[in-house]
């Protein structure tokens, strides 16, 4: 549409539109932002300045102390690692095999993929609950790490199935005639032209987990097991105008690790999409 | 979980195909160490547990120890219907589903638009509108709550800078499922303008050079050629949007907890609650099969209204 000539009036309306997205999409986050540096004297005042009128650090060390923040953030990072680690150690040799191999199991992976989309959580959640009851793994990190392993791992396979399918048959091939065996050609050849992709995957279980709410929420029961998201909830549960600072404080501190790491991914999330949702 | 809701967009297409396939190469053994440690786990703990699920919503299972489950058949359909707080909560979803994912369609598909143009801070708005897809759902909730909040939200003091008072969106019982459809689009925002931002770069220039000597105005070629060459696209993500919009829990449950009156009670609240709170199993599980039912036919009627549209077209 570029090629078309647009009157001024009408490039200052798209203009005038762009803005209004930026500032729907960005005011919230400006806004809590601020709200973390504001102290809660101005906060209890409704000062509704976006800019806070004397900029104080306060609400992060009463967000650590009161949110149990530090405590959670580390129970929400072991859980997340482990579930990286997991995820991607599982699902690169399947993901592998898939891409390569002719077996009635693909087509079966890529339609639960979809199919399992069309469930609400609460149906597979009940059951689990049960199942994990039995094995002692309510309430516990480990237990977690599995059901995030497992529910973060279709997205997994079909990132990396991706990655597989756009190395060249050829390099593989021409490795063997060479005389290399199997597992040298996926040491060797394919794994290093695979890390890209299998960084991306892991970054997005890394963020996956890390966000989780739902499932966190129906297992975990003693305060030393909380999540990041899990302890914020609370937090605002037993929210006073005096917290809504540290609120944001912890909200903020809580969102990073997944916004850089998203940042890392993006194009790559993106791509993949865009050479997938063309065709579609 | 949230990871459906990062995952999907890229599930819209097919994976990216291999390139000449080989069909020669056949090495059907060898596929099973490789699959099956990825592919147990997912058996046992998601397609097992989805099973009984579904058979849980035909008995009467509760929390409890030493709770002894009957098969009660469609009794807990029958006490569903009964439910005034089931079908109030139906409706809302339906309410809340609904105006998400079409508003939520037409504001992504205005920034698309304005992203595949050649415009000056295009990556500002390319930028923020990917950040709520990295956000923990929790943190977006407590985020519009304080842009909500009564007394010291920015939305509360614009209210009274014009005179009109303080104002509780979340709080009152008109605005309050208005005001958190407004959170559902903000937060859907990236997965649906970066696929029809994909779209868009897939549609033929020609075919707006085309239009254009035939002297199609902007409006006439967006109608007749971007949304005809992008419409697989368009069903695709809205399809998936419904799904996702209709299952909502995060936001939901930190931003009103359902609340105020009932007025939030999104299906899968509901569900959570009778599930979690009462300790009915069975009740929830009945609820999501209903919500199942209900997508799958749906999406039916939506798919085929689409395709014989196509059909009609040509």
């Amino acid at each position: 549409m570029s090629a078309a000539r647009i009157s001024p009036a009408g490039r200052a309306g798209q203009y005038a539109a762009l803005i209004a997205y930026v500032v729907f999409l960005g005011f919230p986050l400006l806004w809590l932002l601020s709200t973390a540096f504001k102290n809660s004297r101005e906060i209890a005042l409704g000062g509704s300045g976006l800019i806070p009128s004397s900029p104080t650090l306060s609400n992060f060390g009463d967000a650590i102390d009161r949110a149990n923040l530090v405590h959670a953030g580390l129970n929400s990072l072991q859980v997340a690692v482990a579930t990286t680690v997991l995820t991607v150690l599982l699902a690169l040799p399947a993901a592998y095999g898939l891409a390569r191999f002719k077996t009635f199991l693909r087509p079966v992976t890529l339609g639960w993929v979809l199919v399992s989309q069309v469930f609400p959580t609460i149906l597979v959640i009940i059951p689990l609950f049960l199942i994990l009851k039995q094995f002692e793994l309510i309430d516990s990190l480990p237990g977690l790490t599995i059901v995030y392993v497992v529910f973060t791992m279709p997205f997994c396979l079909w990132m990396l199935m991706g990655f597989v399918a756009n190395i060249p048959r050829d390099l593989e091939e021409a490795a063997a005639i060479d005389g290399a065996n199997r597992l040298r050609i996926l040491i060797s050849i394919v794994f290093p032209l695979l890390r890209p992709g299998v960084v991306a995957t892991a970054l997005f279980a890394f963020i996956s987990s890390w966000n989780e709410f739902l499932f966190a929420l129906v297992m975990i029961q003693t305060p030393e097991k909380v999540t990041l998201p899990l302890t914020l909830s609370r937090f605002v549960g037993a929210e006073g105008q005096v917290q809504l600072g540290a609120l944001a404080a912890g909200s903020l501190l809580a969102t990073i690790p997944s916004l850089v790491f998203f940042a890392l991914i993006q194009r790559r999330l993106t791509s993949g999409l865009l050479s997938g949702a063309v065709k579609g | 979980m949230s990871s459906t809701q990062l995952a999907a967009p890229v599930s819209v297409g097919d994976p990216p195909p291999e390139r000449r396939p080989r069909s020669r190469r056949r090495v059907k053994g060898d596929a099973w160490p490789l699959l099956l440690p990825a592919l147990l786990p997912i058996v046992i703990f998601n397609v097992y547990p989805l099973l009984q699920g579904i058979y849980l919503g035909f008995t009467d299972s509760r929390a409890g120890l030493n709770q002894v489950t009957h098969f009660t058949g469609l009794e807990n359909y029958r006490d569903l219907m009964d439910n005034e707080l089931f079908w109030s909560s139906f409706r809302i979803g339906m309410i809340w589903a609904l105006s998400v994912t079409s508003l939520q369609f037409v504001a992504a598909m205005g920034l698309a638009l304005l992203l595949n143009e050649n415009l000056r801070l295009r990556w500002l708005a390319r930028t923020l509108s990917l950040v709520p897809w990295a956000m923990p759902p929790v943190v977006v909730a407590i985020m519009w709550r304080l842009m909500y909040d009564p007394n010291s939200g920015p939305v509360s003091g614009a209210s009274q800078a014009l005179g009109f008072g303080q104002l509780n969106l979340l709080g009152n019982f008109e605005t309050a499922l208005p005001a958190v459809i407004v959170v559902g689009i903000w937060a859907g925002m990236p997965q649906t303008t970066i696929t029809l931002l994909a779209g868009l770069q897939g549609v033929d220039e020609t075919l707006y050079e085309a239009a254009a000597v035939d002297g199609a105005g902007a409006w006439r070629r967006f109608w007749n050629v971007t949304l005809p060459q992008l419409r697989p696209v368009v069903v695709a993500i809205t399809s998936l949007n419904f799904i996702w919009n209709i299952n909502t829990f995060d936001l939901i449950y930190v931003l009103t907890n359902g609340g105020p009156g009932g007025r939030t009670m999104l299906p899968m609240l509901f569900a959570y609650n009778e599930g979690f709170r009462y300790g009915h199993f069975g009740v929830a599980a009945a609820m999501g099969n209903v919500m199942v039912v209900i997508i799958v036919g749906l999406l039916l009627f939506y798919l085929r209204s689409r395709l014989k549209g196509t059909g009609a077209d040509r």
